[in-house]
Order: structure tokens, then sequence, then C-alpha cells
């Protein structure tokens, strides 16, 4: 059965190829292509989960290039980690795509939304199967580039389109980073295998700061694919394309890639210890600023994704002190009760009409289903017990307390109580509370079957998986660590903290207005909720930079080009053109000139001739 | 060198020269279309004569090449008198005028 994983992604390629063939003419049935190749995928990877749980593994390759005595193999590894990922991978995309077929009913370019949906995913199971960064790699770019056309899918309004460049161009930073990475341990190495570099470059005694900066280099592409601090302000922006696709890039595939890239190559970062601490400063800071953002925000896909960076950062943070099984871990749950979240604050928005939560209010005796799956979620994201975001947080966090590094567990657990409170403060705004908009009461509906089913699927493991595979998964991922280390009342401060914040956003929220506004007034919150508001400046040091390092050398670039570069051919040109003005005066168009031309050269030749023979 | 009928081949190439002459300032001066023609012809036919002559006065009386290149050039000529009349018709017909400097759509 193992020997099969790579139909895994070869299904939704194959319904990708389908998609671009018949879908224009398969009409709204175009979705079943997708819908059926990952249920398959699904069902293939579960087998697969279910053998890799029993002790297998395969990793194979073939040679796929030479290049004087150098040859490049391709191939595919399924272990714990990948089979872990697949069988989350294809079973989140698969409800995705289901549900997007209710929530895309009608759109213009609704094929295409669906053939982009399946590469993105067959691009994100590439990514996981592949045993080398090369073909990691490519899979991870084909990831970048759906996910730029998914979120200027609705490319009509230029806001759309300007939030998809800045995602390709912020993760293409990135990028950058990571092609560099690869190709400094491919030349050390001569091996893009992820088996065979760390040991390669363990053997080589290279000094720590080229390790220390391969490491780093690698995990630059990560922060950029995860959206951790200062690379995550595309994401946020990134909640312009459609739901389900911000449901896909922030729970399923693209900033899980990210992550996943820090623990395949784990063996890099173990060499390289230095960073594997900034992996861990880099997380926990990523897990602390957006949970502040989230707080003040008032779209509710943007609290949900402040809320995804924020929970990305727990995932590196985890990989910084240690506790990689932990990460991945959390990165299993965050990808069912975030896709939750999303698919549910889509419902919400399909049935209000808008995005701003001070609109929504009340919607709770409307929208049933869709509430009470998003309090599932968002009791799970607040890591309350026995829900899932629980067991994977305090994991984490219990690892941040055993490692030297303390600040992390503190970061960590405030973040806990962040989370706690915006979340709670979402649901109040949405689903509680008196209707604040009649016109979006009177709107509101409950969502259609194909919406509701989905959610209703997934709020099971939202609420149950991390109780259910906290040990087994533990034991797959890393069978001989020993147990983690008891943090006495730090272990409990978490909870403690996150329930702290559902008591004090069910007080601010559920009370009268006016109360928020006065705190909001006082000397002590004003300049953070400032500060929170202006999103910690980020945007606008981007935008610095941006002006600096690529617009300013751009202009100098520009004007080089416009006036030497062009001025040179332009030069040519104009030479050619006058030279040909001088020509064309020779030819008259009377054939006797010619003719009286040709006869008299050839009389010089011939005397010429004559001259230089005799 | 054999002298026929005591004409030396020196004439023979003078009458051919001023021949060609002629034929070449018609075909480079005369604006009618069929004097050009006929100035090509007359080139054509001084060639001849030099052919003819040189063949008569170096060659072996027997091998008659010279001649026969000379009947060759006439067909050829005959050819050539029948495409280029064709082609006159045609621009007569098109233009209204066959005189070939006012052809001069080529101009650049």
């Amino acid at each position: 059965m193992l020997a099969w994983a790579p139909l895994v992604p070869a299904l939704p390629l194959a319904a990708y190829v389908l998609h671009l063939i018949f879908g224009r003419r398969a009409g709204e049935r175009t979705a079943l292509f997708g819908i059926v190749a990952l249920a398959l995928s699904t069902l293939l990877s579960l087998a697969i989960l279910v053998q890799v749980a029993h002790g297998a593994a395969i990793d194979r390759s073939v040679p796929w290039l030479r290049i004087g005595g150098l040859q490049v193999r391709m191939g595919f590894a399924v272990g714990p980690l990948e089979a872990v990922m697949l069988a989350m991978v294809s079973f989140i995309s698969c409800f995705i795509e289901v549900y997007s077929m209710g929530y895309m009913h009608g759109d213009r370019r609704y094929n295409r939304f669906f053939s982009n949906v399946t590469l993105f995913v067959a691009a994100m199971l590439t990514a996981v199967i592949a045993n080398n960064l090369l073909l990691f790699f490519a899979a991870w770019e084909v990831m970048g580039l759906c996910s730029y056309l998914l979120i200027g899918h609705w490319f009509e309004d230029p806001a759309n389109c300007r939030a998809a460049t800045k995602a390709f161009m912020v993760t293409r930073i990135g990028d950058v980073g990571l092609l560099l990475g690869i190709w400094w341990a491919f030349s050390l190495t001569h091996t893009f295998s992820f088996a065979a570099l760390p040991g390669a470059l363990g053997a080589m005694h290279l000094p720590a700061a080229t390790l220390d900066a391969i490491a780093l280099l690698i995990f630059l592409g990560a922060v950029g694919k995860s959206a951790q601090v200062p690379l995550q302000i595309w994401l946020p922006d990134a909640m312009a394309g459609p739901t389900p696709i911000s449901a896909l890039i922030h729970a399923a595939t693209m900033v899980a890639a990210g992550v996943f890239l820090v623990a395949r190559t784990y063996g890099i970062f173990l060499l390289a210890p230095a960073a594997l601490h900034w992996v861990g400063i880099v997380g926990g800071i990523s897990a602390f600023i957006p949970a502040t953002i989230a707080c003040v925000q008032t779209d509710i896909k943007k609290v949900l994704a402040y809320s995804t960076i924020s929970q990305l950062g727990y995932m590196m943070l985890a990989m910084g002190v240690g506790a990689f099984e932990a990460g991945i871990f959390h990165l299993l749950t965050h990808a069912f009760f975030k896709a939750l979240l999303f698919l549910a604050a889509g419902s919400v928005i399909h049935a209000a009409g808008t995005q701003n939560m001070h609109e929504m209010g009340g919607l709770w005796r409307k929208l049933r289903t869709t509430g009470a799956t998003f309090v599932v979620g968002t009791l799970a994201l607040a890591a309350i017990p026995p829900f899932s975001g629980f067991w994977s947080k305090d994991a984490i966090l219990r690892a941040a307390w055993a490692s030297p590094d303390r600040a992390l567990y503190w970061l960590g657990t405030i973040a806990a109580g962040l989370t706690a409170y915006y979340m709670t403060r979402a649901v109040v705004l949405t689903f509680f509370g008196r209707p604040r908009d009649a016109h979006v009461q009177e709107h509101a509906h409950e969502s259609p079957a194909v919406m509701l089913v989905p959610l209703v699927v997934l709020s099971v493991p939202a609420a149950l998986l991390g109780w259910v595979v906290d040990r087994p998964l533990r034991q797959l991922l890393t069978p001989h660590a020993p147990a983690a280390a008891a943090a006495g009342v730090y272990g409990f401060l978490p909870l403690l903290l996150s329930l702290a914040g559902v008591a004090v956003g069910l007080a601010l929220y559920l009370g009268p207005l006016a109360r928020r506004e006065a705190l909001l007034r006082s000397p002590l919150v004003r300049p953070v909720y400032g500060l929170c508001k202006r999103l910690w400046f980020f945007d606008d040091l981007g935008a610095v930079v941006m002006y600096a390092v690529g617009l300013g050398p751009s202009y100098v670039i520009g004007a080089f080009d416009r006036y030497v570069v062009d001025g040179v051919v332009n030069g040519i040109g104009w030479l050619a053109m006058a030279f040909g003005r001088l020509w064309r005066k020779l030819s008259t168009g009377n054939v006797q000139a010619y003719m009286l031309t040709m006869v008299v050269a050839l009389a010089i030749g011939l005397v010429a001739l004559q001259a230089m023979g005799g | 060198m054999i002298a026929a009928q005591g004409i030396p081949l020196v004439a023979f190439l003078a009458v051919a020269a001023v021949l060609f002459c002629i034929g070449l300032f018609a075909a480079l001066r005369r604006a009618n279309a069929i004097m050009v023609l006929m100035g090509i012809e007359l080139m054509l036919n001084a060639v001849n004569i030099n052919l003819v002559a040189f063949s008569r006065y170096s060659a072996p009386a027997d091998a008659a090449r010279g001649q026969a290149f000379a009947l060759f050039v006439l067909a050829v000529a005959a050819a050539e008198a029948a495409v280029g009349l064709a082609l006159v018709i045609i621009v007569s017909r098109r233009r209204n005028t066959i005189e070939v400097d006012k052809i001069d759509t080529l101009r650049g």
C-alpha cells in the first residue's frame, strides 16, 4: 500500500487536468472532479496512516538528472510525519471543496476556482511526500502561484489584486532565502535528500556559523510561507480571497507547509542550536504580537487571520524549544479547528452579507448550526479542555517551560490568555447580544446543507482530536522521547489565563457598550489600543522597506534602462533608418537607370581586370 | 590565322561591336518599351556574330560549336521577345503607357 503513496497527490493532479479539459462543459458539476479525487486520496492516505502506525515506512527514488559526476535523485518518502500530514491535508481539503460547492454556487469563475483549489492541494500533497528539497521546492512554488490566483479570485476589485500581489511578493522574500539555503546545502553535500542531508552536513565538521546560516535561510522560507513576524503582513490581506480559500490556506496547506518544512529538515536545525533558538524566538514573538492585534479587529475574518499567525507562532515556538512532536500536534489540531472556524465564519458571512462584527450580533437565533460549530472551534482555539487545542497548546507550553529560554513560555502563556479573550469577543459580537443592524438580521438565513455538513463533520475532530491522538501521536513521531518534565503550577497557568480571557471577554462584551468605550478612553488602554489598531506598525515598516529596498533601486535601474539601454537600442535603430533614408534615394524605380549603372559598373570592372592582369 | 574570303576577323568583331553599342543605346535611352526590347535583340545578335566568327576562325571547320550556340541564342531570344511583348501589352493595358521612365512603382 505504501508504494501507492504517490497516488495521493496524483489523483487531485489528474482531477486538475480534468477540470482544465471538461470544466467549462461540466457547469457546476465540475466540482465533483476534485471532490471525488480528494475523497479517494483521503481513503488512501488513511490506509497509509494505518500501515505507518504499525511501523511501516518507505523511501524510494530514481535517478533523475546526471550533471558530470553528479547524480540527482527524485522520489517520495512516507514516514510517520508525512503519513499524518497526508491524512490531515486530504481530509480537510476534501471537506473544504464540498463546502465550496455551496459557498461558490453561482460564481462567475466556478470552474477556475475548483481547478486552482485542486492544484493547490495536489501541490501540498506533493510537498509532503517529496523525499528531497528540490521536488519540495517545486511543489512549494506551485502553492505560491495557486495562492496568488485564489486570493485574487475576484480580481474585478483592485484591492483583491493588491492583496494577491502582496501575498506573492512577501512570501517570495522567504522563497529566495529557502532557495539559497537549498543550494548552499547542496553545494556542500551534493544531495537534496531530506534523509541524507543532516547526516552529510553533520559529517563535514562545518563551522557553526555555516550551519546556522543554512538553517536560518531554510527557516526564512518557512517564515514567509507560515506568515511569521516580520513577514506576517501578507496573511491578513489574503482574506480578500473567497472564505473557503482562507480555510484552505490558513489551515491545511500553505501556512502548514512552512511548519512542515522546519519539521522535515529538523535534523539540520538540530545541528545548528543557535538557529533553532531563533526559530523559537520568532515563534514566540509571532504568537504574541498578532494575538494582541486580533483583539482590536472588527472584521471576523481578520480576527481569524491574526489568530492563525499566532497559532503558527506556537508551532514554531515548539520547534524552537525542541518539542518537535508538540509542534506537529498543534499543527494537526489547529488545521481542524481553524478550517472549521473559517468555514463557519464563511457561513456567517454568507448569511449576514457583511464581515464586520459590529454589524452582526444576535445571529444565534438565526444560525443555530453555524453558531454551535463556531463555538466548538472557538473553545478549541481558546484551549479550553477537553477541546483539541488545549492538549496541543499545553504540550507546547510545558516544553517551553522545560527549555532554557523561559521568556518563550511567558510569551506563549500570555498569548493563550489573549487568544481566549479575542475569540470570546468574536463569538459574543457575532452571535449574542442585541442585533445591531436590522437589515443584516433580516437578511440572515442558515446556509444550505452542503455547507453545514462539512462544518458538523469538522467540528468532531476539532472537539475530540486532541484528547484522542495526544498519546498515539507522540508514540508515532518520537517513540523514544522521555516524558515531559512536570511544570508544577506553571503547567496550569496557561489554562487559568485562558479561562480568565474568556471571562474578561464575556464581561466586557455582554455588558453595555458605554462601559467598553469608557475603558478605551482611559489613558492606560488608549496607547496600547492605538498600537494594536496600527498593527504594531508592521505594515508601515513593510512599506518603508519596500520603498527603500525595492522601489528606490528599481527607480534607478528603471532610469538606466530607459535612458541608457533604450537609448543605445533606439540609437542603433535611428542610425539604421537614417542610412536607409539615404539609400532609398538611389532606388528611383527607373529600370533604365539600373541598367545603366550595371553597364557602367561592368565596364569599370572589366577595365580594372585588364589593368590588373596586364 | 586563316582569312575567309580575305575578310579579317577584326572586321566581324567591329561590326558586332557597333551593333552591340546601338542595341545598348536603344535599351538604355529609348523611352518606348518596344524599342528597349528591340535594343536587347540587337545586342543578342551582336553576340551571335561574335560567336559565329570566333567559331569560324579559331576551331576546326567541322566543329560548328559556335554556330550551334548562336542557334540556341536565337531560340532563347524568340522566347524572350514573346514574353517581353506580352509584358508590354499587359503594362500598356494597366497603366495606359509603355514609356519605361514613367513605370517607376518601385521608386524608394
